[in-house]
């Protein structure tokens, strides 16, 4: 490690809690869970099923909101947004991409990928410039008109990602990106994920339950029963 | 993002064509039915309306007992000739009276020949009637004194009888009288009722009264008050001449009836635009229950597409922009009814109209209304489910299938 201070945290979690129902049917999901992320790093989330990893995704992903304690990005707190005020912070600085790639169905790779920019308002043609340029940057230029069905489940998953990062979020939020796909489109996607948080930097957050998808991250959080249990760095996977 | 929002709701709609009608089908049809129903009551009342302009809104007529020109009562006695002369001397401010008695018989020419209605009346009835001679001449009054067998054609069994040939000296035979005629009536169309006026002879009272009836009684007369003078001063003069000539003692009621036609024209009218306003109340019923069909398919549309919501709003839609894209796309939809509609109720109603031969008579304030009606439609009905849409639970509706 370089000496000199450290930049501030993207995302600290502090004494977070999510707690479902009420009374006999409260269900603890995330028991005063503590969790720092600096810019550029790449971790995985792993744990078993109910062990909070996905609760934990939500309330990063601001889709979600702790039952207690303090969630911070990038020093503002986001306790004290409403509705609206989640959803512009992850409209400005989070992108998703989902395990079951969740692309509406029969619109084209682009219209898709340009999704994100409708709502932040762009225009039509500096919408379609910056979606194919997403689309080149993941590796499917020439495959804009084709429809989700028209795709395999990598390329599917390739134009997630893009959508993703097509307005230069800070935070890549991943949740089991590869659960739907064979090993070595697997590989492929990780690959790409990877580079991304390479090669721009992008702050790379995944979960999964494949060890050795997990060990495409250089830090690993492993969940159980609603608690962090193991925090680790690991070394940069020998190519 | 208006622009967005609509041609969102462009492709939603065009995803679903077949559904997309469906759903419009109830707003086309209450529009359709607003439209034509209104087109239609309009046309009647414009018809009434000309009817009354074409008899001169200055005619009266007296008919015996009270029921009405169709129900004279028994016990009432019947007109002479001679009741009609006593208006002509003794009321002022007319311009024509004429008694007029009718029947139905078979008129013949060569080897033509139609039932039509024969009037027997005087050299005034085409006046009281606002009718001219289009070929020809008028009865004369000295053919009207001596009862003499000529006639006056209606344009309709002229055209029946005679076809291009000239029919003014021909001999036509009516019944049993062999009858000439002297002139043709210029064509006049159907009436309120929906008979044609045309379809009728004319012929000088006394021969009528004498080869055709066999009585002396004249049915109703007809009283033509002059330009400028008030009918209802006519009438109570009638009235009154008609109580003292039928003897009449104070506090009896009268045994015949004086009815002004702008009155009963005036009833027909106001009739007609209850009717209308009516029909046009139940058409609209129709246009709500459309709404609520809108509402339907929307809920089961925000229901279906709950995936696609949950991803639009994970990726950063703002809940007014979900809300604003389906209330729009359920105002495209109710709008584009509307337009069907429209189009649907004026084309009924133009077939309405040459059919019944009525005026086609648009009215541009109902149209505009009923468009903006449907838009309303669409705000009223689309908004529950649009919100319901808006406040869903993005982690919820990802997770459905």
């Amino acid at each position: 490690m370089d000496a000199g201070p450290l930049p501030p945290p993207l995302i600290a979690l502090h004494n977070v809690s999510r707690v479902y129902g009420r009374g006999e049917a409260e269900v603890t999901a995330l028991a005063r869970v503590d969790l720092e992320i600096r810019q550029g790093e790449f971790v995985a989330i792993m744990g078993p099923s109910g062990s909070g990893k996905s609760t934990t995704m939500n309330i990063l992903g601001c889709l979600d909101t702790p039952s207690g304690g303090d969630y911070l990005f990038d020093g503002v707190p986001v306790g004290g947004l409403d509705r609206d005020g989640r959803t512009l912070l992850r409209r400005n600085f989070i992108g998703f991409v989902f395990q079951g790639f969740n692309l509406l169905p029969r619109t084209t790779a682009l219209e898709n990928v340009e999704l994100p920019l409708v709502y932040r308002g762009v225009k039509a043609d500096r919408r379609a410039d910056l979606a194919a340029r997403a689309l080149d940057r993941v590796g499917l230029a020439g495959r804009e008109d084709h429809t989700p069905s028209e795709l395999s489940g990598g390329q599917q998953q390739r134009v997630a990602i893009a959508r993703a990062i097509v307005t230069d979020p800070l935070l890549l939020l991943a949740d089991e990106p590869t659960g739907n796909l064979d090993t070595r489109t697997s590989g492929e996607i990780m690959d790409l994920l990877t580079a991304l948080n390479r090669d721009q930097g992008i702050t790379v957050i995944m979960v999964t339950h494949e060890p050795d998808i997990a060990a495409h991250a250089r830090r690993m959080v492993r969940f159980k029963d609603g608690r962090i249990e193991d925090d680790r760095r690991q070394p940069v996977l020998a190519r | 993002m208006l622009g967005e929002a609509l041609l969102l709701a462009l492709v939603a709609i065009r995803r679903n064509l077949l559904r997309s009608f469906l759903t419009v089908l109830g707003v086309v049809i209450g529009v359709a039915a607003v439209i034509a129903m209104v087109t239609i009551g309009n046309g009647a009342t414009a018809r009434i309306t000309a009817e009354l302009s074409g008899l001169g809104n200055n005619l009266l007529f007296v008919t015996p007992g009270q029921g009405g020109p169709g129900a004279p009562s028994l016990e009432a006695r019947a007109f002479a000739v001679s009741d009609a002369e006593a208006i002509r001397d003794q009321v002022g401010g007319i311009q024509a009276v004429a008694p007029v008695s009718r029947t139905t018989a078979t008129v013949v020419y060569g080897s033509e020949s139609r039932s039509t209605t024969v009037v027997g009346s005087t050299a005034d009835y085409i006046a009281t009637q606002a009718w001219t001679v289009a070929l020809g001449r008028n009865l004369l009054d000295s053919e009207v004194r001596g009862g003499r067998a000529v006639c006056l054609l209606g344009e309709t069994v002229r055209k029946e009888l005679f076809g291009i040939a000239d029919p003014v000296g021909a001999a036509v035979r009516v019944k049993t009288v062999s009858c000439q005629v002297v002139g043709v009536l210029a064509a006049k169309g159907q009436s309120a009722g929906g008979s044609d006026q045309d379809d009728t002879i004319v012929m000088p009272l006394k021969a009528f009264q004498r080869r055709l009836s066999g009585t002396n009684t004249v049915a109703t007369i007809l009283i033509s008050a002059a330009d400028g003078v008030d009918t209802a001063k006519v009438q109570a003069a009638t009235t009154d001449l008609f109580r003292e000539r039928r003897g009449i003692q104070a506090g009896e009621k009268d045994d015949f009836a004086v009815r002004d036609m702008r009155q009963i024209v005036q009833t027909m009218t106001a009739t007609t635009t209850v009717l209308t306003g009516l029909l046009g109340a139940v058409a609209a019923v129709s246009l709500v229950v459309g709404g609520i069909g809108i509402m339907n398919i929307m809920l089961v549309s925000v229901t279906e597409r709950t995936r696609e919501i949950g991803i639009r709003l994970a990726i950063g839609a703002l809940e007014h922009q979900v809300l604003t894209q389906f209330l729009v796309e359920a105002i495209v939809l109710s709008l584009f009814g509307g337009l069907v509609g429209i189009l649907l109720g004026l084309g009924l109603a133009f077939a309405a109209a040459q059919g019944l031969s009525l005026p086609f008579d648009v009215d541009p304030t109902i149209v505009v209304g009923a468009f903006l009606f449907s838009a309303l439609v669409g705000v009223a009905f689309g908004y529950f489910p649009a919100r319901r849409a808006a406040r869903l639970d993005p982690i919820e509706a990802l997770r459905r299938e």
